[in-house]
């Protein structure tokens, strides 16, 4: 931008850049070059991601012996700021003393910060490698304990770690 | 008095009290956990030490009496070391469970571990282990690793309650928390060690695990379950009463309040019998109509009746604002003098501590606000003994089971029009033409009167379906504040229920009348502008402690004249 705001176009272009051809030509051989190049995209859906243990997916509660390792305390839908955690308590024979007899991660809510997991005192809500989340309602978001207890063998990477970068 | 310098400010006490005492009397807040105001001095948890001058060593200033000139420091390096290592003693054997631990957030270690501890543990060693999940009594639950051995439990049992059942055995840090053998700590006032135990050693039986305290609200109301009245706070959490706790009033019921009262008197609150709207019989059944239908309903069902047909039951339980509007439409609109209450005493079930015969929060309120017959109008054995003879044939009755009464369960078939209002369908509403669903004590704003004329407000906890938490100025958690549509917490349960003073309000008004009260408050300022004994009296002035009524001692059914 000049003086009183007129622009100044560069007059003093040669013959071959005006007629872009050497550009063109430069593109070209960039574009070819990449073809020969290892792909770094997925053919999605056939072919997926698969995060390393770092990836904070979707929260999901830790099953042990058939039984989930959270104790209900409610840290995690105190810390968590988008409230995205609902806990119910009640109380168990087993040594931990209660259980979440509702748990429930509304996962519009959630914004994958980790938090909850931060918070939690049992490693018993941990951040998946799962980042497939598809909802057709609003009540379908609503993720319940059918929908959150996975195993400590399939969650293993993540909670190892976890236990290395605490 | 007494001239003692604490923390370089001079005060005039009294020579008797103790320094914790004289320091709080002056806004000073010494730490502290097994001293108590209303039991005997411990003086186990050395917390309150302070430093004394011309004393070599530091001094509990829960068991120091004052002394003329006394300098007194409660923030000296010296105090201050000695509070941290006080708390990390405590702390040593003390479970690290607060996540599952219901005291927490309410819990006096936990505050006092954030103001005075170190902020660490350098205890590597093994924790004592003692007994958990200990059924104290019926509604007390006990876990021993978990106790400071404070004492305040035993002490009360034996002081207050006058149950001495509990007690320390073993020694030092082995120290375990005890029933006699073959006792239970199931006295009537036992779950006052719950709010007593600084820690969560002892924790209620019935609120157990039900809700994290931080994510509920509490209202400061009134129980119903005598004619005490103690002061209470509602806990309420997504629009659930969860528990109820003791609120101090000196002048009512200090610290403390019944079992009975704090475990009895909310759960129908939220049970699933409570109406949503209200019923009128149609053929033979109570069928769920809208308000302007069931109002029309008794509009014109009244107007086929002579006044001195119709008689009105008002309600011990009732507030004072709905009786008064009750007696009100009574006299006033219907044109009736038959206006009486049922009493519910319990003869034999009361004590001189707490617990009172009458089982209804407000039998002085409704007499002081004109339940009672007028000259020449029938009492409630009268009127038993005119619907039986005929000569009542339409009952209103407000708030009440009257059902329950022998009497009034054989004469109420005999009624051509019998209107109740009611939270529930208890037996007097599934006998009634018209049932107005009316809120309870925990969804509305009103004022009791207790046995001694003490005038207390309640304030609505729980939201109807007319009411919104926000807009209505209700206390709120941090889930009522952010909750959506979008959210089942943000969605729950409201039932459609009216305050008696505006049903009746809204009865009056389809019948001709000019009643403007648009909320409970028009009504009190009426009542005390018209009521002697409540004169001078505003919801302000009740504030959350209430107010004596004057001239209490002539609280006769007779005496009161308005």
């Amino acid at each position: 931008m000049g003086h009183n705001g007129k622009m100044i176009r560069k007059k003093d272009l040669t013959f071959l850049q005006k007629s872009y051809i050497p550009e063109i030509l430069k593109g070209m051989r960039q574009t070819i070059a990449e073809m020969f190049k290892p792909k770094f995209t997925f053919r999605y859906p056939e072919e997926r991601f698969r995060p390393n243990p770092s990836f904070r997916g979707r929260p999901v509660l830790v099953q042990e012996n058939e039984v989930e390792r959270c104790v209900a305390c409610g840290l995690c839908s105190r810390v968590c700021p988008a409230l995205a955690i609902e806990v119910q308590a009640s109380e168990t024979e087993l040594e931990k003393e209660r259980y979440p007899i509702k748990f429930e991660i509304n996962m519009v809510r959630c914004i994958f910060c980790g938090f909850c997991e931060e918070v939690c005192p049992e490693e018993a809500i941990v951040m998946s490698n799962e980042y497939e989340l598809v909802f057709s309602s609003q009540e379908e978001a609503l993720f319940g304990k059918d929908r959150l207890l996975k195993s400590a063998e399939e969650l293993k990477p993540r909670l190892e770690f976890l236990r290395l970068n605490r | 008095m007494a001239k003692i310098t604490i923390d370089g400010k001079e005060f005039d006490v009294d020579p008797k009290l103790t320094v914790i005492q004289a320091a709080e009397q002056n806004g000073i807040e010494i730490p502290h956990f097994c001293w108590h105001s209303k039991l005997s001095v411990s003086g186990n948890c050395r917390m309150c030490l302070v430093e004394v001058e011309k004393m070599p060593k530091l001094a509990i200033s829960c068991a120091t009496q004052v002394t003329e000139g006394m300098v007194v420091k409660t923030q000296s390096d010296r105090v201050l070391q000695a509070r941290k290592a006080v708390m990390e003693f405590l702390l040593i054997n003390h479970p690290l469970d607060c996540p599952i631990c219901d005291e927490a957030g309410e819990c006096k270690l936990q505050d006092y571990s954030y103001k005075h501890s170190i902020g660490y543990s350098r205890f590597d060693e093994n924790k004592v282990h003692k007994p958990k999940r200990v059924e104290l009594g019926p509604n007390v639950m006990l876990d021993v690793e978990r106790c400071i051995m404070c004492s305040r439990c035993i002490r009360f049992s034996d002081e207050i309650a006058h149950q001495p059942v509990l007690t320390f055995t073993q020694r030092g840090t082995h120290v375990v928390l005890t029933t006699f053998p073959g006792t239970k700590l199931d006295n009537p006032y036992a779950m006052n060690v719950i709010e007593l135990c600084p820690v969560g050693a002892l924790t209620s039986r019935d609120f157990r695990f039900r809700s994290r305290v931080w994510e509920m609200s509490s209202t400061e109301s009134i129980c119903i379950g005598c004619s005490r009245g103690c002061n209470t706070y509602a806990w309420v959490r997504q629009n659930e009463v969860l528990r109820l706790t003791p609120r101090l009033n000196e002048g009512v019921n200090s610290y403390w309040m019944c079992d009975a009262g704090r475990l009895n008197t909310f759960k129908f609150v939220n049970s699933k019998d409570r109406l949503n709207g209200p019923l009128v019989r149609k053929d033979n059944e109570l069928v769920e109509v809208g308000w302007d239908e069931a109002i029309a309903r008794v509009v014109s069902e009244l107007k086929g009746f002579k006044k001195s047909e119709i008689a009105g039951i008002g309600s011990p339980f009732a507030t004072n604002e709905d009786n008064y509007v009750f007696q009100k439409v009574m006299r006033e609109v219907l044109g009736t003098k038959n206006v009486d209450f049922v009493s519910h005493i319990q003869e034999g079930d009361e004590d001189d501590f707490l617990i009172r015969s009458d089982k209804t929060p407000n039998s002085t309120g409704a007499r002081i606000a004109g339940v009672r017959p007028g000259e020449g109008g029938l009492d409630v054995t009268k009127i038993i003994s005119g619907i039986v003879d005929g000569t009542i044939k339409a009952l209103y009755v407000l708030e009440d089971d009257i059902a329950q009464d022998p009497g009034f369960a054989a004469a109420l078939e005999n009624l051509q029009l019998l209107v109740v209002h009611s939270p529930v369908l208890n037996k007097t509403a599934e006998a009634a033409d018209v049932v107005l669903s009316c809120s309870t004590y925990a969804e509305k704003n009103g004022t009791f009167t207790n046995f001694l004329g003490h005038t207390q407000r309640i304030r609505p906890a729980v939201a109807t379906q007319e009411q919104d938490r926000a807009r209505d100025g209700f206390a709120m958690s941090r889930w009522d504040k952010f909750a959506s549509q979008n959210d089942r917490w943000g969605r729950p349960i409201k039932k459609d229920a009216r305050p008696s003073w505006r049903i009746l309000t809204a009865l009056a008004n389809a019948m001709g009348a000019k009643l403007r009260y648009a909320s409970s408050e028009d009504v009190f300022k009426e009542m005390s502008e018209r009521i002697g004994t409540l004169r001078g009296m505003t919801y302000l002035r009740l504030g959350s402690l209430g107010q004596k009524v004057t001239e209490v001692e002539k609280l006769t059914p007779q005496a009161i004249s308005a």
